[in-house]
């Protein structure tokens, strides 16, 4: 038996993306330099979300780039066969630019370490700030989300997944026992 | 010390014999051979006084001393590769009481010093009767005649330049015309190098796919062609070698039916394997001639059924692992074949190309015959040359376990059928494996 | 889809699952080269061995920028003929090799099969770099991703492959390849250069270069190796130059979208003329481009664990 729990609806996920749409512009005092880089796969959605949230409110565009992480993860070494490598597409200049990341979930941070590796092999940002839709603890690296959708205290048997309308046929946040 | 064979079935093809019968072997000869056992009370007590071994063959088959006429030995020269003792002891082995070797040694055996040297340490290991074949040309560089008379006084029953080709015809036909005043065989390895060259395996389809330098089937039926035309030409015996091919088979067959004096063999693997067990790039495939298509290896058994090929020979080509374990382009050619010779022509037999009798010929009164050898029947006063085959004995080919130093053979780990298990040279047990 | 294997020795083997999972992979990689940082982490602390049997700067060149961009440390051997010639046997090479723990091993050799017999006996990965006449995988897959990036698909596409069909690895690994990804591929040259029964292999053969290229949406030209004029396979280089060749006069009877393909490095004015070549129809230089994405690829999707 599956023991499966809706703990987001597609409510409140689009109120979260409001809320941390205006919190990042609050911090960074609008657009200027501002670029929206999604995590491959599942920040890609919520980035484009974002950035349509944004230019709604300030009527600007913010450029947004696509970062695949699979070539900087830790765990290569000893996978074999290989994940399956996705594009990155950031086709602009990280250089002086207020860089947010975006991911679904933060876990134990090693992908958010991946993608400051990566980051950082495109150009010397100004800064780099993270926003996720749900932080759901058990970090093993000195990670911190700078805008958090929701709070998710888990167990390490608990699945955490953000199925969105661009994949799947709905919005939420579920989580279940493995 | 003398043997009294009871109970099994003899096939002796030289006598059209195919019965139970008892064989009494007695200072290397058989001295009798019957259908009743002797039975009185005077031939028990002689028995007994002159320790006279018996030994129950019942299930088992009888047949005449095998007989390779292709094998290569290696001494002198090659001695990493084989040596006339390991070669001999790989022949009973494998159920050959007599094998003829090739003179591509170094030297090459084309004078009377090499032969005799072959017959001293054939003689000395004592295991298998061994019959060197000498060369046509002086180095088997196909210029000038060997010494035929000489080598023939030696001990030598054929002549061959076996590796390569007697490229020049005129050559050909004056050692057919010589040989012949000799009563003996020339031995024709056919190949038209200028049409082999560069190549390494059949060229065909597989070929074609694998990218490897192609020798066509061609490059053979060239040549045997040519040498049935100067066998016609000059009514000497011909013997031609590996036939390989469709084409070979086709044209031996018209010349037999012309009355040309001409015999030809097989080997094994060309009606066992084709071109297709390339692919893997094994180097134990690689042998010349080459393994051919499936049309060539359906036509070289339906040559062995009706007749046009004679003789089954190995070709036993023993290579040491260093000439094997390179890429296949450089790898050496050659099958060591003595002691899988028997069990994959057997299968010739099961899947019902040749009767027993049919196949046991082509292992010894033809080859005999060829080669004026006086060997091949089990006709009271011959020598005791025998070999015993328990036919439903099931073996695995393991190559590691072969007497032969050459440890290349294709057919590693082929479960197999038939088996020599008691091999009789000169009334001696060479070979015993029940 | 996963690539579930330890080595590449051929395009024959590959199903089309794999072969559309490399290229994918393959496409993914083109942006790393194209960043100011051109390198990623990916293959840090392995060690990729280049054993070239046979001299080829392009090939050699390219696996060793792959490996760098991912990160893995290099070694270039470039061996005589053979093993032979060392007086060492293969096998003996190839284990003296695996001592000093590479994770992969890269190998060109004239010799058909060598990857094979490496592949059978090592518990390294082995790509394959071009074996004899035999194959020379990663050069099809680079021309498959060129040919998809340009057209969208390969299949429906007509390729015709010009040249000496017989002594070309390239030919018979795009043969494989395009034919499994759905292209009906002609291939043409003199007689004495279209190998036995090659339309087994599911293609079309002509001696023609025009029946081949008309309505094709892809030319590939081979290389004329220019020794086999002494072997007789085809008279003179002038004459082969001018019945044989894709050139002006020719390539009209081609789509007007037509691309020109030749995997390198060309004889210009031998198999063809030097205007297409750096014409508006040829992808040559493409090719050489995605060449590096396919090679990082494939060490990508090779490398790791000891599973």
């Amino acid at each position: 038996m599956k023991n499966k729990k809706i703990v987001m609806d597609a409510e409140g996920i689009d109120r979260s993306l409001t809320r941390i749409a205006y919190e990042i512009l609050e911090k960074n005092k609008g657009v200027e330099d501002l670029v929206l880089v999604g995590i491959r796969t599942g920040g890609v959605f919520l980035a484009e979300r974002l950035r349509r949230k944004i230019s709604g409110i300030e009527g600007k565009e913010v450029p947004l780039g696509i970062l695949d992480i699979t070539l900087y993860r830790d765990d290569l070494q000893t996978s074999h066969p290989k994940p399956r490598l996705g594009k990155t597409d950031i086709p602009f200049s990280l250089d002086k630019k207020k860089v947010v990341l975006i991911d679904d979930v933060l876990f134990t941070g090693r992908t958010i370490r991946a993608a400051m590796d990566a980051l950082i092999d495109f150009g010397r940002p100004m800064l780099i700030q993270l926003a996720v839709l749900i932080d759901r603890g058990h970090r093993e690296l000195p990670i911190r989300a700078d805008f958090v959708g929701k709070n998710l205290p888990s167990s390490l048997w608990e699945a955490v997944s953000v199925i969105l309308t661009e994949k799947k046929g709905s919005d939420e946040v579920v989580i279940e026992i493995r | 010390m003398n043997l009294l064979l009871k109970g099994g079935r003899v096939v002796d093809p030289s006598r059209k014999k195919d019965a139970v019968e008892s064989l009494l072997i007695e200072n290397g000869k058989i001295i009798q051979s019957r259908k009743e056992l002797p039975r009185t009370g005077k031939a028990n007590r002689k028995e007994n006084a002159t320790g006279l071994e018996v030994l129950d063959l019942r299930g088992m088959i009888l047949v005449p001393g095998l007989i390779d006429m292709h094998t290569h030995l290696r001494e002198p020269g090659f001695e990493f590769r084989e040596t006339i003792a390991s070669g001999s002891g790989a022949a009973v082995a494998g159920g050959f009481t007599s094998v003829a070797c090739m003179p591509n040694t170094n030297p090459v055996n084309d004078n009377r010093s090499v032969t005799e040297f072959i017959r001293r340490k054939a003689a000395e290991s004592s295991l298998a009767n061994v019959y060197p074949i000498a060369a046509i040309s002086l180095k088997s560089e196909g210029e000038i005649l060997s010494e035929f008379w000489d080598l023939k006084d030696a001990g030598a029953v054929g002549f061959s330049d076996d590796g390569k080709p007697v490229v020049n015809a005129a050559l050909m036909r004056r050692a057919l015309e010589y040989a012949s005043s000799l009563n003996m065989p020339v031995i024709s390895h056919c190949e038209d190098r200028s049409l082999s060259s560069g190549g390494v395996m059949h060229e065909g389809f597989v070929s074609t796919e694998i990218g490897l330098p192609g020798i066509p089937g061609i490059a053979e039926e060239v040549m045997v062609a040519r040498d049935l035309l100067l066998a016609e030409f000059t009514g000497a015996p011909l013997h031609i070698a590996h036939v390989s091919t469709a084409g070979s088979v086709r044209l031996i067959r018209e010349a037999k039916t012309r009355g040309v004096r001409v015999s030809a063999e097989t080997a094994p693997h060309y009606f066992s394997l084709t071109d297709e067990a390339l692919r893997t790039f094994d180097t134990a495939m690689k042998v010349y001639p080459p393994l051919r298509g499936e049309e060539d290896r359906i036509a070289v058994r339906e040559g062995l059924r009706d007749g046009t090929i004679d003789v089954i020979a190995s070709d036993h080509a023993p290579h040491a692992r260093t000439d094997k374990e390179v890429e296949f382009h450089f790898a050496a050619s050659g099958i060591t074949g003595l002691e899988t010779s028997l069990a994959l022509s057997l299968r010739l037999v099961l899947e019902g190309i040749l009767s027993l009798s049919e196949l046991i010929e082509k292992m010894t009164i033809h080859p005999a015959r060829i080669l004026r050898i006086p060997k091949g029947t089990l006709a009271d006063g011959a020598d005791a040359d025998i070999t015993v085959i328990d036919p439903e004995r099931e073996w695995i080919v393991d190559r590691g376990l072969f007497r032969s130093r050459g440890k290349n053979s294709p057919f590693h780990n082929w479960p197999l059928k038939g088996k020599a298990v008691l091999t009789i040279v000169g009334g001696c047990i060479r070979y015993r494996d029940f | 889809m996963k690539l579930n294997r330890k080595d590449i020795l051929g395009i024959q083997e590959l199903s089309v699952e794999e072969i559309n999972l490399i290229l994918e992979t393959a496409d993914s990689f083109i942006e790393v080269s194209t960043r100011e940082i051109k390198k990623v982490p990916t293959l840090r602390g392995k060690t990729v061995i280049n054993l070239f049997y046979e001299a080829s700067t392009r090939t050699r060149t390219s696996f060793e920028i792959a490996a760098k961009r991912l990160s893995a440390d290099t070694i270039n051997i470039s061996a005589s003929t053979s093993s032979v010639v060392k007086g060492e046997t293969l096998i003996d090479t190839a284990k003296n090799l695996e001592a000093m723990n590479p994770d992969i091993i890269v190998i060109r050799h004239s010799a058909a099969g060598a990857p094979h017999m490496l592949a059978a006996i090592l518990r390294q990965s082995i790509i394959n770099a071009g074996d004899g006449a035999h194959e020379h995988p990663t050069q099809a897959l680079l021309d498959m991703m060129t040919i998809r990036s340009r057209k969208g698909t390969i299949s429906g596409l007509k390729v015709a492959i010009v040249g000496d069909i017989a002594h070309s690895r390239v030919a018979r690994s795009n043969i494989h390849g395009l034919t499994k990804m759905g292209a009906s591929v002609c291939v043409a040259g003199p007689a004495t250069m279209i190998p036995l029964d090659i339309e087994k292999m599911g293609i079309v053969a002509h001696t023609r270069v025009e029946e081949a290229i008309r309505d094709a949406d892809i030319v590939m030209v081979l290389r004329i190796q220019t020794e086999r004029e002494k072997q007789n396979i085809f008279p003179s280089l002038r004459e082969y130059a001018q019945y044989f060749s894709l050139n002006r006069r020719n390539i009209g009877l081609a789509r007007k979208d037509v691309l020109i393909m030749h995997p390198g490095p060309m004889n210009r004015g031998v198999e063809i003329s030097s205007d297409l070549a750096d014409g508006p129809h040829s992808i040559i230089l493409n090719q050489v481009t995605n060449g590096v994405a396919v090679r990082m690829a494939l060490l990508y999707l090779l490398t790791g664990g000891a599973s």
